[in-house]
Order: structure tokens, then sequence, then C-alpha cells
């Protein structure tokens, strides 16, 4: 805590709609308190604007704990800024220096076509999730919960994968705009748990197939992990191949059993 | 005057069951005659949709987030609580009704509690079905932690975030429906009036529904048998709360404008455990979840002038209030009594921190006594939180907590089938005035979310649907919609061209400091009365000086900004004349003039054992307050001590 | 408005989001591995780890151009000429002279069809799916030869057709080309330091794309354990190595008469 103040540059992607031009704009950000957050910072600029009766700066924002995944842009080329491990909300003034000049541009993907300034649209990722993103059991067919032990390191390894937000950090890194490591997430979630077995190989493909409506492939960078604000390891993505190739087969088999 | 609550007859522990025989049923083929819209993707509306969908409804869901993930149940730490009994401590049903009862103050219904607590059984086993990766031990059982204010372990969790994984859950379940054609899905899209239409009766019921789409300024409308709003709570309106920035009170005033009776507004909720604000521009406040108080101690100086570091002071010049005055519960005392206990050590200039509005809340002891790695195990990712925000270390320096409005026990007046005083329009969830009373018990938000929407909701809906069979949705060309359509775009017209100097953002803040200060954690006559006043004439400055920039056919956040806090100011007002009407202290509600001996809230049980319903009339109008008189059968009210 | 409004699965309906590419019509096994980019990725790793082994093979068959000449039926001869005719006559006399050999370079042609098909179909698509950014991108994890495997490829592909014209039809002008005497050609055209240069860069290239290739493969075929992972970057690296140490070490062993051809030997 600290009562210091920082002068900054700011150069923010703005664009009026989705099928308007863009362009960056240049705004001072002056007497920024060091513990605000980045997006106390862009409140504090938009206010700024309204009293120059200028529009204010669209951003994507809800929770601010780091946990909705609503907010997310590229600070300074980095999806979510510059601190590993943390949502563009959680991001604080204090890992800025007075004087900085501060770059933000939306998510790019052809997939995320720029709504207004920095907000994008997301809504394919849903897609992937309706595509196979669940565990079919209707309310009430239940059994105890205790019935079915889950090993500790398996029920932790779901959940290091479950973490995820869904913002598109992963995509917007990404240089193929790939979706891997969220569908990954979400795989192997579900795939790994033994809930989730009856359904393995039909959620991977329809997961995979749905994915790649939308997304790029994965060429194994790693640029993903760096932004995701969960730290969420490439491994799943190893997994979700593995999973995919096997259901081409497993499927298959399946169906010849009918 | 109020409706029936159709409470069930019979002995507490079969009213559920008997009621779910009594009620009327809607036979499987014809469920897909009708249409229902659900507001909100959270858990009480994701988990309301996902079963309505199964049970073979067409479910309309409406959000305004970009994806119903986003709801902000997803913020939700700690846990959820079930009276499975797995730790064998003497849990059982009966003691999480008889917990929650009390933990209410004595101001909820008991049928709606014991109903609560038995079904929190099944949600348990519904969500680790649905894959809910909640911890586990080694040998693959299901952990639990004793949570806030309980003597049992019965709170089950995933990790720091297990509102998170319960709300990807149902999430899940609801995109499953999505995907099978059940359910359709609407993303941002609000919900900014609520449509009636008087039946052959001249019974005006919810109809539909008129959304803007918040990112092309498009105003529609949606016909519906059935609204369900499960909208969430109205914290928002302290403009400082935990709560996400988007959250807000809109659906459910514009239902309350409708006809829907407001039950304790006045009953809102203090975390003890949030970070305390840093400056004026803070736009939210965090809260670490209470689990923390479990190995945390919590302590202020003794000295106001102690300039010492934490550590530095030795246990005989720190003051840890809560286990001197509780000995019993110590650290783990309910929330209200946390959260008013450290306001009184601030007010005495014993606070922490820069500017002295904190109280400390120190693990070197758990860390000792576990080791580093136990805590870290535990409670690692708070400790990351709380480290990325104030920049420093809880490991090393003790974390500085302050209380903040996180919850929100008042909202939409319902009757035990969960509608509220118009005929077809639901609430659940946080948006109803429901299962808490006074007070809510940590852990039981996510149980009452998931409740509402996977186990009491679809039954008795059909209660409500089941004599319209037949009956044809109402035309989104007819009158009652034109109206609202017309309603909606006036409204946004008027924010666009009042043309004033003020951003609604800074109403908001202004708003907030007036309910902070006068509704906040100890309320008294004068400052009540002087809140009436003085949000009224914020709201009229508001109405003269609002500037929102911009057009609305696209995305315009201050204009939805505004529309929220225009709503904001009538509910801030509403709370300020219920907590000036219950001349008592109960729960989360803390009037001065009520007060033991010791500075302990004091009920009055005599005037006050019900519940307030307020009946909205227009803006200069004040509004008509109903009284449901409560009754207490199985838990015999008693005056709250945890000494 | 009187029935229900028909079901329909699009969330986001009123985005402007639709898939870019129509869901797939299912190919019957084993065509629909290569139907996905996460099936033409696994087709792309396994045929890059079959043009890996052929790479280390070729680097093993090529360290006889150290030997030198050696005695061969009382003959001398140059190891790496009675090697060069060793594949020739791999497995007869069960096969007839050559048809093994031919097998296997049809198999390597087959693996470089495939490899290359992959990698253009998989760049259209995210050329097609990414959205640059207007402003500089601050790479963490990505590096050159991540970035570079589309370059790299080509340089390989061009750097592979070069080669075969130089050294096995004898396209390229500057020497005496006389099919099966390796030893001679190779001194022959490497000692043309123009040549010898676009061997060395060509072999650094290669080096590269193997780098991040082999890494990727491993995530690609989904062979992934956490305990072992640690070691693909390591192998990865010495594979690189080896390959770069041994190919360049050619055309400069040439250049600095380490490695001669020296037709008097052979009496």
């Amino acid at each position: 805590m600290s009562g210091k103040t920082l002068n900054l540059t700011l150069s923010v992607w703005r664009q009026p709609g989705p099928d308007a031009r863009g362009a960056f704009m240049t705004y001072p950000a002056n007497g920024i308190p060091e513990d605000a957050s980045f997006l106390e910072m862009l409140d504090i600029v938009n206010e700024g604007l309204i009293e120059d009766g200028e529009l204010p700066i669209e951003f994507p924002h809800d929770c601010r704990e780091g946990i909705c995944g609503t907010c997310g842009v590229m600070i300074n080329g980095r999806a979510h800024g510059q601190e590993k491990g943390t949502a563009t909300c959680q991001l604080h003034m204090r890992k800025f220096a007075d004087g900085d000049t501060i770059v933000i541009e939306p998510w790019r993907a052809t997939a995320f076509p720029v709504v207004r300034d920095l907000v994008v649209d997301r809504s394919p990722l849903d897609k992937i999730i309706e595509a196979g993103g669940f565990i079919s059991a209707p309310t009430g067919t239940a059994p105890d919960a205790n019935e079915t032990p889950i090993p500790k390191e398996v029920a932790d390894s779901a959940m290091d994968a479950a973490a995820c937000i869904g913002c598109g950090a992963c995509v917007a890194a990404c240089p193929n705009s790939a979706a891997q490591l969220f569908t990954s997430a979400k795989v192997w979630h579900l795939n790994s748990l033994p809930q989730g077995q009856s359904e393995r190989y039909r959620r991977a493909q329809n997961m995979v197939e749905t994915m790649e409506q939308f997304f790029g492939s994965c060429t194994n960078h790693g640029e993903c992990t760096e932004a995701c604000p969960k730290e969420i390891p490439q491994d799943f993505i190893a997994y979700l191949n593995r999973d995919y190739m096997k259901s081409l087969v497993a499927n298959r088999k399946l169906a010849g059993q009918r | 005057m109020l409706p029936d609550s159709k409470i069930p007859d019979g002995p507490m522990a079969d009213k559920w069951e008997n009621h779910k025989f009594d009620i009327k049923l809607v036979n499987p083929a014809n469920k897909r005659k009708f249409t229902i819209l659900v507001v909100g993707s959270g858990l009480a509306g994701a988990s309301a949709a996902a079963t309505l969908g199964e049970l073979g409804y067409n479910v309309e869901v409406f959000t305004f987030h970009d994806s119903p993930r986003r709801a902000h149940s997803i913020a939700a730490q700690g846990g959820i609580n079930a009276a499975k009994n797995y730790r064998n401590d003497g849990d059982s049903i009966h003691r999480l009704f008889y917990d929650t009862v009390k933990g209410g103050d004595f101001r909820s219904r008991e049928a709606n509690v014991h109903r609560l607590a038995e079904v929190s059984v099944d949600i348990i086993d519904q969500m680790a079905a649905q894959g809910v990766p909640f911890a586990r031990e080694y040998g693959g059982l299901l952990d639990n932690r004793s949570f806030g204010g309980a003597q049992v372990s019965r709170t089950f969790y995933a990790r720091g975030q297990t509102g998170q994984q319960l709300l990807l859950g149902a999430y899940q379940q609801m995109m499953r429906q999505v995907n099978e054609g059940k359910v359709k899905l609407h993303t941002q899209m609000e919900m900014l009036e609520l449509v009636l239409k008087a039946n052959d009766d001249g019974v005006e019921e919810a109809k539909g529904i008129v959304c803007r789409n918040l990112t092309t300024g498009e105003v529609t409308s949606h016909a519906g048998h059935a609204v369900v709003l499960a909208t969430g709570g109205y914290g928002n309106v302290y403009y400082l709360s935990t709560n996400a920035m988007a959250c807000n009170v809109t659906a459910a005033w514009r239902a309350h404008r409708k006809g829907a009776y407001f039950a304790n507004p006045c009953y809102t909720q203090i975390h003890p455990t949030c970070i305390p604000a840093s400056d004026e521009f803070q736009s939210k406040l965090t809260l670490m979840s209470e689990s923390l108080r479990n190995d945390g101690r919590i302590w202020v100086p003794r000295d106001p002038d102690e300039a010492r570091r934490a550590d530095q002071i030795p246990d005989a010049d720190r003051y840890y209030y809560l286990e001197e005055k509780y000995p019993a519960f110590g650290n783990l005392v309910p929330r209200d009594v946390a959260s008013r206990n450290a306001k009184t050590v601030v007010d005495q200039g014993l606070g922490v921190g820069p500017l002295k509005n904190g109280v400390y809340l120190d693990f070197a002891e758990a860390i000792t006594r576990d080791g580093r790695d136990t805590i870290e195990e535990k409670y690692g990712n708070l400790f990351q939180m709380y480290e990325r925000i104030t920049g420093e270390d809880p490991y090393t320096v003790p974390m500085r907590i302050y209380p903040a409005i996180h919850y929100t026990m008042g909202g939409l007046w319902v009757d035990y089938n969960l509608m509220t005083t118009i005929p077809g329009c639901y609430a659940t969830g946080e948006a109803n005035f429901s299962d808490h009373g006074a007070n809510r018990l940590g852990a039981s938000a996510l149980m009452q979310g998931l409740a509402d929407g996977y186990f009491v909701l679809p039954y008795t809906i059909g209660d409500y649907l089941a004599p319209k069979l037949g009956e044809a949705l109402l035309s989104t060309d007819d009158e009652a919609f034109i109206a609202a359509e017309a309603e909606v775009k006036g409204r946004t017209q008027r924010f666009l061209s009042i043309g004033g100097t003020r951003s609604p953002e800074y109403f908001h803040r202004e708003l907030g400091k007036l309910v902070w200060e006068y509704i906040g954690m100890a309320r008294d006559k004068n400052g009540l009365e002087k809140a009436i006043t003085e949000i009224r004439a914020l709201r009229d400055e508001f109405w003269a000086d609002l500037r929102v920039l911009g057009d609305g056919d696209t995305l315009n956040s201050s204009l939805e900004k505004a529309g929220r806090v225009a709503d904001f100011f009538e509910l801030g007002e509403l709370m300020a004349r219920d907590a000036l009407d219950r001349e008592e202290s109960c729960g989360g509600h803390f009037r001065v003039e009520s007060q033991t001996p010791e500075g302990e809230a004091k009920r009055d049980d005599e005037n006050f054992t019900n519940v307030s319903a307020w009946q909205w009339h227009d803006e200069n109008t004040p509004p008509t307050k109903h009284v449901e008189q409560l009754t207490f059968d199985e838990v015999i009210p008693s005056q709250r001590s945890y000494k | 408005m009187a029935a229900p409004t028909a079901a329909q699965t699009t969330p986001g309906a009123n985005s402007a989001t639709r898939p870019l590419r129509p869901s797939l019509r299912r190919l019957p096994f084993p065509l629909n591995l290569y139907q996905t980019a996460v099936g033409k990725k696994w087709v792309m790793a396994a045929t890059g780890l079959a043009l890996l082994g052929f790479v280390l093979f070729h680097l093993f068959g090529n360290i006889k151009l150290y030997i030198g000449v050696i005695e061969h039926d009382g003959e001398p001869i140059y190891d790496v000429d009675l090697y060069a005719e060793g594949l020739r006559e791999l497995a007869t006399p069960i096969f007839p002279r050559t048809w093994l050999l031919w097998l296997l370079r049809f198999g390597l042609i087959g693996a470089f069809v495939l490899h290359i098909h992959a990698a253009v179909s998989l760049t259209r698509l995210n050329v097609s799916t990414n959205r640059p950014y207007e402003s500089k991108r601050d790479w963490l994890a990505a590096n050159f030869a991540s970035r570079s495997m589309r370059y790299t490829g080509v340089i390989v592909l061009l750097y592979l057709i070069f080669h075969l014209a130089d050294l096995t039809w004898g396209w390229i002008p500057g020497y005496d080309w006389e099919r099966g005497e390796v030893q001679a050609n190779v001194v022959n055209s490497m000692s043309n330091p123009v040549v010898a240069i676009v061997y060395i860069v060509a072999n650094v290239m290669l080096a590269v794309h193997i780098f991040h290739g082999t890494y990727s493969m491993f995530q690609s075929l989904g062979i992934n354990s956490p305990q072992y992972n640690y070691i693909r970057r390591h192998l990865a690296r010495a594979l690189a190595a080896i390959i770069l140490i041994g190919n360049v070490s050619f055309p400069i062993a040439v250049l600095t008469n380490v490695i001669e051809y020296d037709p008097s030997l052979l009496g």
C-alpha cells in the first residue's frame, strides 16, 4: 500500500462497431494511484473522457476478482498484461512505472469479432461446451456422492483443468487463434473423472470438431499457458489429442458392436 | 393483502413430501406445450433451466452477460453446505435446519428452511454426478470443512473456487439442454420490463418480458407461460460491494414496479473478511473466503497509536476481540457478529493499515502449528489473491480485513412455491427473500440457489402451469407487449437526452456512500430519515444532471449503468423505509436503538416476528407494507448467543 | 404467436459469430484420421517421426565419408560407396536388387507428401482463423523455431530438391557427377564454397525445424506424462544438435580437406 500516483500514456484501440474501422487513440492517464487495478485505471480515464464529452472506452469487465473471465485485453503485446497467472482485473498499477506508455488492444481472432473498442464476442467458446462439455446426469438421477470414490490425485488434476475461466486469453495469445487449451481443459476435467467415462470419446470428438469450426490448430508454441490467468498447463492439450485420436477408433468400435 | 404463503400442513419433516404429492402435475407429454422464460443464468437460473429442459418444458434463458458462465455465482469461494453427516459429527437435516433458522435470527420461514435442509443432500449427489471436482481425501471420499458459525463440518468445497465449479456444473447441464434444443439461450439481453395481462378472472398474470440487446440496442418481446427471475441480489446499491460490477436489481425491481412485493429489503449481509478499500477510486471490494477464519486469528493492537510492525507486537498488546468476547465460537462467530465487532474496534480507532480501516487476520500461529505447506494447500489461492491486490505477503505479514456488503437476504416476496405476488412470476436464488431470514450462514447461498433451481421450482411451477394446458402464448403483438416496449424505449431515450454533467458512475458512488453510511452495519432513526431525504434529493439531481454519451444502438455501458442506477435509487429509498419501520435489531439489521446492555443485537419478537413485504405505488407515493406473520413450531426463538 | 418457438442450438444467436467452417461429413476410417486439424497434426507428427528417422539414418550413413577407403573382397573401396551399394542390395536375394530401397523411398515420398500437405492445409487454416495484432506482440513461449516452422519447412524442401539434383541426379553443373561414386561426388560438389555454404545454411534450418518438430511431436501424438515431460525439450535439443553438428560437419570437412577423394587410393 502506498499513496503514490503514476502518470501514464495510453494507446487504446477504438472501434465504434463491429463493421467500423478501428484505430489506436492516445490518451493521457494522469494521477493514477499505484494501488488501483488496471480496470480502475480505465475507469478513471473514462470519467475524464465523459467529463470532456468524449465517449468512454468500452472494455470487458465484471467480477474484478479474476474468476468470471469477462475481462481481458492485450496489454503491451501480452494477453492480460505482463503478470503471469493474472487476469487483467487483477493486474495492479504498481506493476507499471511512472511515464510508461501502455498499448491496449482487444483480443484478435477471426472467431472473436470486435463488438466495440476493446470488447469482443467470444460466444464460440460456448458452442464448444455445448457440443459436449458436460456429463449427462439429469437432475434426480444421481447416486450418493460417496458411492464413487475418486482418488485425490484425480480430483486435483480435474480441478486444475476445471479452473479455466473461459476468458479466451489462450485464443488471443495463440499465433493461430487456436482454442486447444480451452477445449482440452474442459475435456480433461470431465474425461479424467469416473463420472465422465461413458461419454469420454464422444465428448472428445464432438468438442474437437466443433472447436475446429471456429478456431485454428495447435502448433505447440505454448503461448496459451503463458497467457492463461489460471496457468492451465499445455499437458492437457496432449491428453485431448490422445483422447481425440482414440475416439476415432473407440467410437467406431462401439458402433460396430451395436 | 398478501396472498397465502401456501405453507403445507402436517409435521415439519413431512411438509415438502406431502406438498409434492398435493400440488398439480403437468403430464410429461404436455410439458412441451409450455414455454418458461428464465431470466439470469447463475446457479438458480442455470440449474432451473437445465432441469426444466430435462423435464420437457421449452425454456428460454436470458442473460446480460456475453456467456451464461459469467454469472456472479462464479465468485463464491468457500463452499456449499449439506446435511450429509459424512463426518459422523452429529449433523442431520434437522440440525442444518435448526442452524439456518437460528442463524437467520428467527426471521425466516421454518417450512422453507426445512425443505432447503432436506434437498441439500441431493445437491451434493447431483453436483458430484455432474463432474464437479469437489475436494477429496486420499481415500477418494468427499472432504468437508467447518464454516463460519457451524459446529459441524458440513461444507463441501472445491479449492477456493466452489462457486465457480458449481456454476460451471449447472452451466454445463444447461448447455446440454441447449444442445438438445430444449433450452434457447439469449446472451447480452437485459430484461427491462415484465409484461402482465389480465386473465379471464381479471387477475394480472406474468406473460412475458421485454429485453434490450446490449450490443445492438434492439428491444424485443418474449412471451412465456411463466417467468422465472433468477437475477441475484442487490448488494451493488452500496456501490462498493463484493458483487460483480454488473450485478443489479433491475429485473427484480421492474417486477416490483409491476406488482411483485419486495420483502425485507433492509436485510443485507456484511461479510467480515474482505480486503479494505485503498483509495477513492476503488470500484469494488474483494471478498476472501470466510474459511480463512478457521485458521486465522483476528486481532487489533490494544494501543490506538501502535507504531510497531504487526509481527513485533507481543501477544499481551494484541486485542483478540472475538476470542475474548465469544470464547465458545471465537473467530468463527456468525458473519454479522464478526462484522459488527470489526466496526466497533475500527470506530474505537484501533484499525490497522494506512487508512486505519481494517483489522488483522493473522496466520502466524497456524503456520507454526500446521506448517506452511498445509496452510498453502488450504488457502494458497486466497493468499495469492491477497498479495496480488495489496502487494503484501500474508505468509509473513498478517492480512488486513474489513467487512463489506456481500449478500442480500431481502428480495422479492415468494410463497412456498417460489411464486411472487404476481401469478406466473417466480423468483429463485438470491433474488427472492426466501430462506435466510435476517442473516445468512456461510456456505448457504450456493445451497439455496441450487436447491431452488434443481429441486424446488421444477416441481412447484407445475402447480401453476397445469390448469393452463392449452393456453396459447400471448402474442408479442399484443398491446401489453407494445406498451412495455414503448416504455423501455422511452426510458432509454430519457437517459440519453438529459444531457447533464455527471456520469452514472458518479451518481452510483454518491448513492453508495449514503446507503453505506445510513443503511450499513448500524442504523438509527435519524440516519434513516435522513437517508430517505438525501436519496430523494440525489435522485432528483440524477434525473436532472445525468450525462450519458453515445447512442442506444450499440454497446453503451454508461447507458446500461444509468438504468441500473435509476433503479438503485428507488430501492435505496425502500431499504431505508424498511429499516426505519423495523424497530428491532435482527441478523444483518442492527438498529442502534435496539441493543442489549452489552451492545448485542436485541430482537423484538413480540412485534417483529414477521416479514415486511412492500407494495410499490409510484415514485412519489410511499409504498404500502404488508405483513406475513412467522410462526416457529420447531425452533423456539431464543436470543442468539455465541458467547 | 401460436406455437412455442422452435428449439435452436445457437448460443449468442443474436451475435454475429457463425461457424467459419461447416460441420464435417464423416469419412470412413482411416480417412477420418485426416479430416480434422487434430488428426492432421497427428499425421504430421507421425510422418515427421518417420522423416526424422530417415534424417538420422542418413547422417549415420554419411559418417562413413570420414572412414575413407577400406578393403572389401580384396579390393580397395570408399566405405560410403560400399554402403550406398549395400542400400541398393537391401533384402536381396529375397527381393530383386533396389526393390526394398524403392519401397522405402516410396514410403519416404509418401511421408513427405503427407507432411507437406498437412502443413499447407493447417497453415491455410491458421491464416484464416488468425487476425494479426496491430500492435507489437511480446512473445513469451513461442521461440524462433516454433514460429518459423513454415519457413524452415519450405527451405528444407527446396534444399532437399537441390540435394537430390546435386548428388542423386547430377544436374548441378560445376563438377563431373558419376553415378555410384558417392565420395567423389560429395567431395567434388562441396569443395565449391558456394555449394558448401548452401549445405551449411540449409542444415542449420533443418536443425531448427527438427528442434521444434521433435518437441511438438510428443504433444501432437498425445504422448505426455508430467514426470517425463522434461525429457522432451532435452531430446529436441539433442536431436537438433546431433543433426546440426553431423550434417554441417561434412561440407566443412570437405572444405578443410578432412574428407578427401583421391582416386589413386583405389588403385
